[in-house]
């Protein structure tokens, strides 16, 4: 059964067409590439499964459930997590703080509730493990590479046991080796059987990542399939609209 | 069973010490250690009973706001009204008791007073989105105005019934203590713990970080907003009531030009006024040093109008200590 299906989902605002009868499902442990142009439908789509839009027409469904988002937090219920193109972290404050930052674990002295600090770093500790990333609970994330905040923005939605992970531009605007990072934590995601939908520019990294590739021009799907039978140079043809179809 | 992992993600990277030397607050602190130690190899005064009480106390009534101050500026924001929320809880609380009402009721009443400008500030900072600069800018001279309104710009001195508990609690001491510093410590330990120990803390340093990461986490970032400004107004309500007591008169100018000596005391303790950091103890540390200098320049024999010079140059001076350090990083 597939973890999240859309049916022919189209999203206008007025007049302007966004998304036009988009179908589209996902395996568990499948990482999809979404691509597209500026202006695409990416974000809108993105925004639709994160709960932060309604379609118009057309329908959702998770693990064969017809699901309806109100609000991102509806989502987030659903076992839908986002991580934001600008992370979301606050710099000044630990690593296992931003893990599970508005979700503090706390402990009971008498009347007094406090933060149980010791159940944050060793959560964190092992969310960081399993990732296998080298980010210390205790560091802040003022002090950390690109893909060292990649692995806390990251640990933060594993911590609510998502089932499908949305990541918007997760390699822009960081080195080369942190890429290399990144693109082994979507791997990490996947081993653990969760759902990837990966929005990225870069054409390198959707080819070395993704499992299944799904290209939308105009508002339109125009492909969808493995990365093993497609190539660069038909993804570049299909995002500008040199190849209509395929 | 413990592996090499846990040791890593358990251990803290530096020692204490190395801890401890990063601290701004550290820093300050051997500032005024060292301003007290020369002051009292060469005045005989300063280290008198009489001058360390009046320091002490003195301190005191600016540290207490510097607390809350800290809260706003950690949070990324400022509170320029704390020093009129100080006369308007003044001159509620001698208006009321010099009717003939009781003590707790009047400081209870001066208390709401000041915890209503703190909400007007944080409701139109939070939920209307104005800077808090303006707004607070607006309710200092509108907190001071009500206060001379209330008061008909008169001085009061004669506080009714419990006219010698009001003097006892704000001028008084005990065990030789003055008791505005008993205040200070209960709340700079409360706070400390507060800070670093409860949500509230935790979600105030967030916001000063990062608004938006703490808005998609899902904390009331608004709610929060409103009751840190409440909070600030509080410290400066029960600064009020201490100083009412202390000078046994209160005039509409009282506090005037205070703002600035709280927000330099909690800028010197190591509070970042672009928001995300701060600490309790800094803000307390911060103040003393203020009123050492002060303190030092009176006996030295020192014009006092060199007095804003050295306020002056130690709040640069700490700011850019903050800054050097940031750039070795």
């Amino acid at each position: 059964m597939s973890r999240l299906v859309f049916s022919g989902i189209s999203k206008n605002f007025g007049a302007i067409q966004a998304l036009s009868d988009v179908s589209l499902s996902i395996e568990p442990g499948e990482v999809l590439g979404l691509m597209g142009d500026n202006g695409a439908g990416k974000s809108t789509l993105a925004k639709i499964i994160a709960g932060n839009f309604r379609p118009s027409t057309g329908e959702i469904s998770i693990d064969g459930i017809s699901v309806v988002f109100h609000k991102p937090i509806d989502a987030q219920r659903e076992g839908v997590a986002m991580v934001y193109q600008d992370l979301a972290l606050a710099d000044n404050l630990s690593a296992a703080s931003n893990v599970f930052l508005g979700r503090e674990p706390l402990r009971r002295f008498g009347p007094i509730r406090y933060i149980d600090y010791k159940r944050m770093n060793t959560v964190s500790a092992d969310l960081f493990k399993q990732l296998k990333s080298e980010t210390r609970p205790r560091q802040l994330v003022r002090r950390m590479s690109g893909g060292q905040r990649q692995a806390v923005a990251i640990a933060r939605t594993l911590l609510s046991e998502p089932k499908i992970v949305m990541m918007d531009e997760p390699t822009a605007a960081i080195s080369v080796r942190q890429v290399a990072e990144v693109l082994d934590l979507i791997r990490r995601l996947r081993d653990r059987g969760i759902s990837v939908i990966l929005i990225s520019h870069r054409m390198p990294d959707i080819f070395s990542v993704s499992d299944n590739i799904a290209v939308l021009r105009r508002g339109r799907l125009v492909c969808r399939k493995p990365v093993g039978a497609s190539s660069p140079e038909e993804v570049t043809g299909l995002i500008t609209g040199a190849i209509d179809a395929a | 069973m413990t592996t090499l992992d846990d040791i890593i993600n358990n251990s803290r990277h530096d020692s204490w010490f190395a801890r401890l030397k990063n601290l701004q607050v550290f820093w300050v602190f051997i500032a005024a250690v060292l301003a007290c130690l020369a002051l009292s190899l060469m005045t005989d005064a300063f280290t008198s009973d009489r001058n360390l009480f009046n320091v002490a106390r003195n301190f005191a009534f600016v540290a207490v706001i510097a607390i809350g101050m800290t809260a706003v500026i950690a949070s990324g924001g400022i509170d320029l009204s704390v020093g009129s929320s100080v006369v308007l809880s003044a001159m509620v609380i001698s208006v009321a008791m010099a009717s003939g009402m009781g003590f707790w009721l009047s400081a209870g009443l001066a208390l709401g007073a000041a915890l209503l400008i703190g909400l007007f500030n944080g409701i139109l900072i939070a939920y209307a989105g104005m800077p808090a600069f303006v707004v607070t800018l607006g309710s200092l001279s509108a907190a001071r105005s009500l206060a001379m309104v209330l008061s008909d710009n008169k001085m009061i001195w004669e506080f009714g019934p419990d006219h010698d508990l009001l003097l006892w609690i704000g001028g008084g001491s005990t065990l030789g203590l003055p008791h505005p510093l008993y205040v200070l410590c209960v709340l700079a330990v409360v706070m400390s713990l507060v800070f670093r120990w409860t949500r509230w803390g935790q979600h105030l340093f967030a916001i000063g970080g990062n608004e938006n990461a703490a808005v998609l986490a899902g904390i009331p970032v608004r709610r929060l907003k409103v009751s840190i400004y409440m909070f600030s107004a509080m410290t400066a309500g029960l600064a009020g009531i201490l100083m009412a007591g202390w000078l046994g008169s209160v005039t509409t100018n009282l506090g005037q030009g205070m703002e600035l000596t709280v927000i330099a005391a909690a800028v010197i303790g190591g509070a970042n006024l672009a928001g995300g950091e701060g600490n309790a103890l800094g803000a307390v540390v911060g103040a003393l040093l203020i009123e050492v200098i002060r303190n030092s320049l009176i006996l030295l024999g020192i014009s006092t109008f060199w007095q804003g010079m050295f306020i002056g140059t130690f709040i640069i001076v700490a700011v850019a200590f903050d800054r050097f350090r940031n750039m070795r990083r």
